[in-house]
C-alpha cells in the first residue's frame, strides 16, 4: 500500500473526506445510506455473499442463458393443450405469487368467475364465484405452469394461448390473447360482452390465427421486439408499434391460409382496434428468455417479477421455485377521469416480466412518452433507463435504445445490487379498479418494493450457509 | 355555490392521449374544479365524459375536447389554462444534455467508477460497519474502520478475511491513521519521517505522533488497530500485520506500538513477533509491567509513557540511547483554601485519562473515574464526581446520542465548570485535542468556563490550579501554539505532554 497513491472512499462522515481532501488526498464520499432497508441481520448477509465467487460464477451461466436464449412464436392453441397441468383439469391460472380465493384481490375474483362461466362449469358470476370458494377449483399462479397473463393474468383450459418457443433450450412459454381496453376480463369484468368476445376469441380468431402462426413457421421475437423499441414502444405499456410490426408479419400469412372474408376482417379489425395486442406476445417472449435462466444453483438473477393484487413476489434463479413476496407498492401515474388513487387496486399482473427481462420501465427510454404519466420528461425516461443499470449484471445488446446512443438496456437484475443501492426496480404498468368488472382506470410508474429483495438476500446467503445468525 | 359545466373543441388537434392524462390532471388540481378531462373526441371518451358528469359533447375522432365542471371562475380559469397549456410548444432543452452525474451510493460502484480506490475509510453506525468493511475487502480494498459498537465476533470475522486476502483492517473503533502523509479520522498534520506507529489507541496515537513531529522526526506510517485488537479473541491480528508491514518498509527506521493493557498471552504473542524484526520497536502497554515480557532487549525498548515512547523512538531513528522518562518538571505551586483537597480530571481523549489515573497513581493519588485502570474505583453515578476523579468524556456513558467532546466540546467545558464549583475541588487536569476531526474552535468555550471558575472560586476566597495539555501541532489547523498561548494567558498551566501535565497536577494536589 505504500508504494501506491493513497486514494479513499469515504463511507460515513462527509468531513473525514473533507479533510482528506484538504490535505491533498483523492478521495470519494459515498452517498452512503443502510443497505438492506437498515437491517443490520440482511446487511452483513449482503456483504457476505457480495462478490462471492460462488455467486458470480452462477450469475455468468445464468445471464448467458437469459442471453442465449430465442424466444419464437410458433403456436395458437388451447390453454389445456398447451399446458399439460390444465388437461382434462378444473384448474385456472391467475397472475402473480400463489394465493388461495378468499384472499383474492376483486378484479382477480371477477376474471376468475368470468373464466368458470366462460368454461360452462356455472351458469352465472355468482355461482362461479360460490363454485370458487367451494374449493372444486383448482388454483395455480401462471408462472408455475411457464405462462403468464397480465392483470389478472387469468387462463381456464379453453382459452387460447400464444406458443413461444426458446429455440436454444427448446423450453416452451405462454400467454393469453389480449382482448383490448374497457370492460374486459383482466381487469374483472365478467359481464355478456366480455364472455361474448371471449368466445369469438377462442374459436374464430384462434381459429383463423392458428394456421397463420403455424404458416410463419417460427417468428423470431427479440428482433421484432428491438425494432419495435427504435419505434416509441418499451413492450410494456406502449405495444402500438409492435402490435404494427406482428401484424405485418401475420396478415399475408392470415390471408394465405384463407379464411373467410368476414373472418379475417374481424380478425384485423380486432387486431388493429387494439394497441396492447402485442403486449401478451411481448410477455411470453420474456417469460421463454427468463426461464432459460432459471435454477442455476446460487445464481442471484430475478427471473420473474409478478403481482396477484395483494402482494408482489419475485423468484430468484439460485432459490428454486420459492417466491419473495411483500406488499405492492403504491403506483404513481394518472387516472381517467372521474377515478384517483382511492379506487385503485394494488398493482397486479405478470407484465412486469417485461422489466424483468429489460424491458417496459428498464426501457423507458426508447418510449419517453411513458413518463407522461407521472409528470415526467424525456430526460427523465433516459435517466430511469440509466438507473437500472445500478442493478443489473448486465445489459441486452439486442434491445437498444435510441436515446442512449443506442446503448443497451439494463438486464438481469441483481438481487444484491438492489438491496446494496436501495434502487428499486422500475415497473410500468396500468391501473386496475379494485372492484370487479370496472377495468382500467389509469396507468403509470410504480417500483419492486424492496422486502422481496432483501428476504432473496436472506436466502442465498443461507443456501451459502453465510445467513446472518451463522458464524462466518 | 352552484356548479357549471363547460367545454371547449378544438378541431382537428390531435394530442397523446398521455399527455392529456397530465392536462386533466393538472386542470383537476384547480381549486374550485370538481373534474377535469382532456381527451380526444372518440366514442368511448364522449361516453366517459358523460358518466363522469361532464355533459354531452358532439365532437369527432379528431377533435380534442376539453371539458370541466366546477365553480364559475374555477371553469373558466381551467379553460384558460389549457388553452395556453394546449399552446406550449416543447421547449426542446428537456433532453438529457450532459450525462447526469452519477449519484455513488454503493463501495461496488465506486470502485467501478475508479478502479484506483485502495483504502475504504468507514464511519457508518456500527450495526452496518463490519458489512461495508467485507464488502470493501471483496473489492481489494484495504480498510479502516472508524466505527464503534461492532460486534466482536464481527471483528473477527473481517480481520480474517482481510487476513485470506493481504489486506490491512484498522478498526473497528480506529480513530486514528495516517497513511501516505494523509490524515483518517482524527489525526493531526505532522511531517513524514522514518518513524512507523501501530496504535489501538487513537488519543496515544496522537499523542507520539505529534510529539515526533515537535522533536524534529517525522511519521512514515501511523496505523490504528482498534481497541479490541489486542484482546484475547481478536488476538493482535491488526497489530501484527501493521508491525511486519512497517518492518518492511524502506521509509521506516523504528516503530512504536501503544495500547491500553492487552490480553497478557497476545502481548507476549506481540513482543516476541517485535524482537523478530531487524527494526527496533518501542512498545507502550500503558500500565503493564515490561518484566512481564521480558523487559528491554534484543529490539525492544519499553516505555511507561506516550511521550516517553516518542522520545525514545525519536532518541532510537537518531541512533542514540532513549533516555530516561523524566519526572515532572519544576512548577509554582498554588495556595489552596483549606477545604480544597482534590484532583479532578476532566478528559476528551480515552487514553490521556487512563495515563493519567496511572501517573496519579504513581504520586498515591488513588481517583474514582467512569473509566478506572487497575487500583482505582469505578465511579457510582458519573454525573456526580467524589474525591480524587478523573473522567473520560468521551467514554459511552456520555456520547449516547451526541457527538464525541473532541467534535463538541460544550459538555467537556460544562463538566470543568461544575468542578472547578465545587469548593473541595484543588486542581483541574484537562486536554485539549487538536487536528482534523477535532473541533475548529476547541478552546473559547472553555476559556469562558475558566473565567467563570476563577472568578466564582475568588467570591468564595479560593484559589484553582488549572493543569492542561494540548495534543497537536503548529501545523494543525487550530495551531498548537496559538491555543497554548491563549490558555497561558488565562492561567492555566500548559504542559508539554499529557504525562507532564498529569504528573504536575498529582503534584499540586494538597
Amino acid at each position: 500500500m505504500w508504494s501506491e497513491h493513497l486514494d479513499v472512499v469515504n463511507v460515513g462522515l462527509a468531513g473525514f473526506g473533507d479533510n482528506i481532501r484538504d490535505a491533498g488526498g483523492s478521495v470519494t464520499t459515498l452517498d452512503w445510506r443502510p443497505p438492506a432497508l437498515g437491517d443490520p441481520g440482511t446487511a452483513l448477509a449482503l456483504a457476505r455473499i457480495a462478490g462471492h465467487p460462488e455467486i458470480e460464477r452462477a450469475n455468468q451461466v445464468a445471464f448467458e442463458r437469459y442471453l442465449s436464449a430465442q424466444p419464437v412464436l410458433t403456436d395458437v392453441m388451447p390453454a389445456g393443450e398447451a399446458i399439460p397441468a390444465m388437461a382434462g383439469e378444473r384448474l385456472i391460472l391467475h397472475s402473480g405469487p400463489p394465493i388461495a380465493w378468499d384472499r383474492m384481490a376483486g378484479p382477480v375474483k371477477g376474471a376468475i368467475a368470468g373464466a368458470i362461466v366462460f368454461e360452462g362449469w356455472a351458469p352465472t358470476p355468482e355461482k362461479a364465484a360460490e363454485l370458487a370458494a367451494s374449493g372444486e377449483i383448482s388454483f395455480s399462479p401462471a408462472h408455475h405452469h411457464g405462462a403468464v397473463g397480465p392483470m389478472a393474468g387469468v387462463i381456464s383450459p379453453s382459452m387460447p394461448v400464444w406458443v413461444v418457443r426458446d429455440a436454444t433450450s427448446g423450453r416452451l412459454a405462454y400467454s393469453n390473447f389480449n382482448e383490448g381496453l374497457g370492460k374486459v376480463l383482466r381487469f374483472g369484468a365478467n359481464g355478456p360482452e366480455v364472455l361474448e368476445r371471449l368466445r369469438w376469441m377462442s374459436t374464430e380468431l384462434a381459429q383463423a390465427l392458428r394456421p397463420a402462426v403455424q404458416r410463419l413457421d417460427g417468428l423470431e421475437l427479440k428482433p421484432l421486439i428491438g425494432q419495435a423499441l427504435h419505434m416509441g414502444d418499451e413492450v410494456h405499456n406502449r405495444n402500438a408499434a409492435a402490435t404494427g410490426l406482428l401484424l405485418k408479419r401475420l396478415l399475408p400469412a392470415l390471408i394465405a391460409t384463407g379464411p373467410d372474408n368476414a373472418v379475417l376482417s374481424r380478425a384485423a379489425e380486432f387486431i388493429t382496434g387494439n394497441d396492447h395486442f402485442f403486449l401478451n406476445v411481448s410477455m411470453a417472449a420474456c417469460k421463454a428468455m427468463l426461464d432459460a435462466a432459471a435454477g442455476v444453483p446460487h445464481s442471484s438473477m430475478v427471473t420473474a417479477m409478478a403481482r396477484n393484487g395483494v402482494n408482489f413476489g419475485i423468484r430468484v434463479s439460485g432459490t428454486g421455485d420459492r417466491w419473495f413476496q411483500a406488499p405492492a407498492n403504491p403506483v404513481d401515474g394518472l387516472f381517467f377521469p372521474g377515478y384517483g388513487v382511492a379506487d385503485a387496486a394494488p398493482d397486479l399482473g405478470d407484465s412486469a416480466i417485461t422489466e424483468t427481462a429489460g424491458l417496459g420501465g428498464f426501457a423507458m427510454a426508447a418510449s419517453p412518452a411513458i413518463v407522461k404519466f407521472v409528470g415526467g420528461t424525456p430526460a427523465d425516461a433516459t435517466a430511469h433507463s440509466r438507473r437500472m443499470r445500478e442493478i443489473t449484471l448486465g445489459v441486452n445488446p439486442v434491445f437498444t435504445l435510441p436515446a442512449l446512443d443506442f446503448g443497451a438496456s439494463a438486464a438481469g437484475i441483481d438481487v444484491r445490487s438492489v438491496v446494496d443501492t436501495g434502487i428499486q426496480p422500475v415497473i410500468n404498468t396500468g391501473i386496475a379498479h379494485k372492484e370487479a368488472g370496472v377495468g382500467q382506470i389509469g396507468a403509470g410508474v410504480t417500483t419492486a418494493p424492496l422486502p422481496c429483495f432483501t428476504q432473496a438476500v436472506d436466502a442465498l446467503a443461507d443456501g451459502l450457509g453465510l445467513a446472518a445468525g451463522a458464524a462466518a | 355555490m352552484s356548479s357549471i359545466r363547460e367545454h371547449r373543441i378544438y378541431p382537428n388537434r390531435y394530442q397523446d392521449s398521455v399527455a392529456l392524462m397530465a392536462l386533466s390532471a393538472a386542470l383537476a388540481e384547480l381549486p374550485g374544479v370538481e373534474t377535469a378531462s382532456v381527451v380526444m373526441g372518440t366514442g368511448a371518451n364522449l361516453d366517459n365524459l358523460r358518466e363522469a358528469g361532464l355533459g354531452e359533447v358532439d365532437a369527432g375522432p379528431g377533435d380534442l375536447v376539453v371539458a370541466v365542471l366546477g365553480e364559475e371562475e374555477a371553469v373558466a380559469r381551467a379553460l384558460e389554462l389549457a388553452d395556453e397549456r394546449l399552446a406550449e410548444q416543447p421547449s426542446g432543452d428537456a433532453g438529457d444534455g450532459a450525462v447526469a452525474r452519477r449519484t455513488l451510493r454503493t463501495l461496488r460502484q465506486a470502485v467501478e467508477e475508479n478502479p484506483a480506490h485502495n483504502l475504504a475509510l468507514i464511519s457508518v453506525p456500527g450495526p452496518y460497519a463490519a458489512a461495508e468493511a467485507l464488502k470493501a475487502l471483496r473489492l481489494g480494498l484495504n480498510v479502516m474502520v472508524f466505527s464503534d459498537n461492532v460486534p466482536l465476533d464481527q471483528e473477527i470475522e473481517i480481520k480474517r478475511f482481510a487476513e485470506e486476502r493481504d489486506l490491512l483492517v484498522m478498526g473497528p473503533d480506529c480513530g486514528t491513521a495516517i497513511v501516505n502523509g494523509l490524515p483518517l479520522g482524527f489525526a493531526n498534520v505532522v511531517r513524514r519521517g522514518r518513524i512507523g506507529v501501530v496504535g489501538a489507541s487513537g488519543t496515544g496515537t496522537q499523542e507520539i505522533t505529534t510529539r515526533v513531529h515537535q522533536l524534529g522526526e517525522g511519521i512514515s506510517q501511523a496505523l490504528g488497530t482498534g481497541g479490541h485488537d489486542l484482546s484475547a479473541e481478536v488476538g493482535a491480528i491488526s497489530m501484527l500485520r501493521g508491525l511486519r508491514a512497517l518492518a518492511a518498509d524502506e521509509e521506516t527506521d523504528v516503530i512504536v506500538l501503544v495500547s491500553k493493557p492487552p490480553a497478557e498471552t497476545v502481548a507476549k504473542t506481540v513482543v516476541e513477533e517485535a524482537r523478530t524484526l531487524d527494526v527496533p520497536v518501542v512498545i507502550c502497554f500503558l500500565g503493564a509491567d515490561p518484566a512481564a515480557f521480558g523487559g528491554d532487549g534484543q529490539g525492544v525498548h519499553f516505555a511507561r509513557t506516550l511521550a516517553g515512547s516518542a522520545d525514545a523512538a525519536v532518541a532510537l531513528a537518531r541512533g542514540e540511547t532513549p533516555p530516561a522518562e523524566s519526572a515532572a518538571p519544576p512548577y509554582d505551586q498554588v495556595r489552596f483554601a483549606p477545604g480544597q483537597r482534590y484532583l479532578r480530571g476532566v478528559f476528551t481523549g480515552g487514553t490521556f485519562c487512563y495515563e493519567a489515573q496511572l501517573l496519579a497513581q504513581d504520586a498515591g493519588i488513588q481517583a474514582a473515574s467512569n473509566t478506572p485502570v487497575a487500583g482505582n474505583l469505578a465511579l457510582a453515578d458519573v454525573r456526580a464526581s467524589t474525591g480524587h476523579t478523573i473522567l473520560d468524556l468521551g467514554d459511552d456513558a456520555f456520547t449516547q446520542g451526541r457527538p464525541h467532546p473532541m467534535i463538541d466540546p460544550l459538555p467537556r467545558d460544562e463538566r470543568l465548570l461544575a468542578e472547578a464549583a465545587d469548593p473541595a475541588t484543588a486542581v483541574v487536569l484537562f486536554d485539549v485535542v487538536l487536528g482534523y476531526g477535532s473541533a475548529d474552535d476547541p478552546i473559547s468555550g472553555l476559556l469562558k468556563a475558566i473565567g467563570e471558575a476563577n472568578a466564582r472560586a475568588g467570591r468564595e476566597g479560593r484559589a484553582l490550579a488549572f493543569v492542561a495539555h494540548v495534543c497537536g501541532t503548529d501545523d494543525d489547523p487550530q495551531d498548537r501554539s496559538a491555543v497554548v498561548a491563549r490558555l497561558r494567558e488565562a492561567g492555566v498551566l500548559v504542559a508539554e505532554n499529557n504525562a507532564q501535565a498529569a504528573a504536575i497536577a498529582a503534584g499540586m494536589t494538597p
